[in-house]
């Protein structure tokens, strides 16, 4: 399956975004969702959903994370 | 004046707001920003890097209530997008509204920025737009539903202070919502003629993070942001274009 991470094209085995996101925080070693938010196709699925929200080919997937800023 | 800062009812216990980036390290950062007796913080929002993870900043900063911006947004669409990520990632409606027009002067798209203000507002956000220092659009922006109006002083990170005083006095004296100047503070004198000039808040963050002792600097900014604040309330006297003597002018030694 192909997909848009942070709008580099990628190729995932995922059933759920959770699973995304478990992989991402698994490569970047974080270990809370704290500050983090998902967009799903431009829109944000709350943390909540995560595990019921289905993925599929082509799906454009924003992760974010608050840094500092001004 | 001196009375609280009031943001969409909220108290806010200090009149300045502080940012959170380009500090030395961290432990420059938390200590400048306690010594500046901020309550509020502002914080970007970013795609978490490929490369690896970022510090984590928010961890740091418990207690503080948070202002999370999308400076760097183009298009009213990526900023009300990055608003409602800033709302999932941080458990917080309030939402400093940044819609940049131009990377040289990183002035705001004025109509992009009031789409965006409509549409957040309509989806329950505190919206406080940054903006330029034009009254009118001031007002635009306060009548969509903007929490509080935040124009520059002069261009973010410039360091020039309040470069249009006649305008910032105007949109103060006009202004149905706190007016926090935002951008372009470079030192302590720069805040308090912002405050003199009737803002009900100052918002800052290279002027202490990049000055050579950012805590000193913070504590500085605290003070300039309390003295301004206290002699706007206390009115100051005309300018005169001629000497006044200030000493009785009656019983002069040898008259």
């Amino acid at each position: 399956m192909r997909l848009h991470i942070n709008g580099q094209p990628r190729e995932a085995n995922a059933a759920t975004l959770n699973e995304i996101w478990e992989v991402e925080a698994r490569m970047k070693e974080i270990d809370s969702p704290r500050g983090f938010a998902i967009a799903l196709n431009g829109r944000v699925v709350p943390k909540n959903q995560w595990p019921d929200t289905p993925i599929s080919d082509g799906d454009q997937i924003e992760i974010i994370r608050a840094l500092s800023g001004g | 004046m001196n009375d609280a800062l009031i943001i969409a009812g909220e108290h806010i216990p200090s009149r300045l707001l502080i940012g959170t980036a380009g500090y030395p390290n961290q432990k420059i950062m938390v200590d400048a920003i306690k010594a500046s007796g901020a309550a509020v913080v502002t914080l970007s929002i970013r795609r978490i890097s490929l490369q690896g993870h970022g510090s984590d900043t928010i961890g740091l900063l418990d207690g503080y209530r948070f202002l999370p911006n999308t400076a760097g947004c183009e298009t009213a669409r990526d900023a009300i997008l990055t608003a409602q990520l800033a709302r999932e990632a941080l458990g917080t409606n309030w939402i400093k509204l940044e819609v940049i027009g131009d990377r040289e002067t990183l002035y705001p798209d004025a109509s992009e920025l009031l789409e965006a203000t409509r549409v957040l507002v309509d989806d329950g956000f505190v919206v406080l737009p940054y903006c330029s220092d034009d009254p009118v659009l001031c007002q635009r922006l306060a009548d969509l539903g903007a929490a509080a109006v935040m124009p520059m002083g002069s261009m973010i990170g410039s360091g020039m202070g309040v470069a249009n005083p006649a305008n910032l006095e105007v949109i103060c004296r006009r202004a149905t919502v706190p007016v926090i100047v935002d951008a372009g503070i470079g030192t302590a004198s720069d805040a308090v003629i912002a405050m003199e000039l009737g803002a009900s808040g100052v918002l800052l963050n290279t002027a202490v993070a990049k000055a050579d002792d950012p805590v000193a600097m913070a504590h500085a900014m605290r003070l300039a942001v309390e003295s301004g604040s206290f002699a706007r309330a206390a009115g100051r006297i005309p300018r005169r274009g001629r000497a006044e003597a200030s000493s009785p002018q009656l019983g002069l030694v040898g008259s």
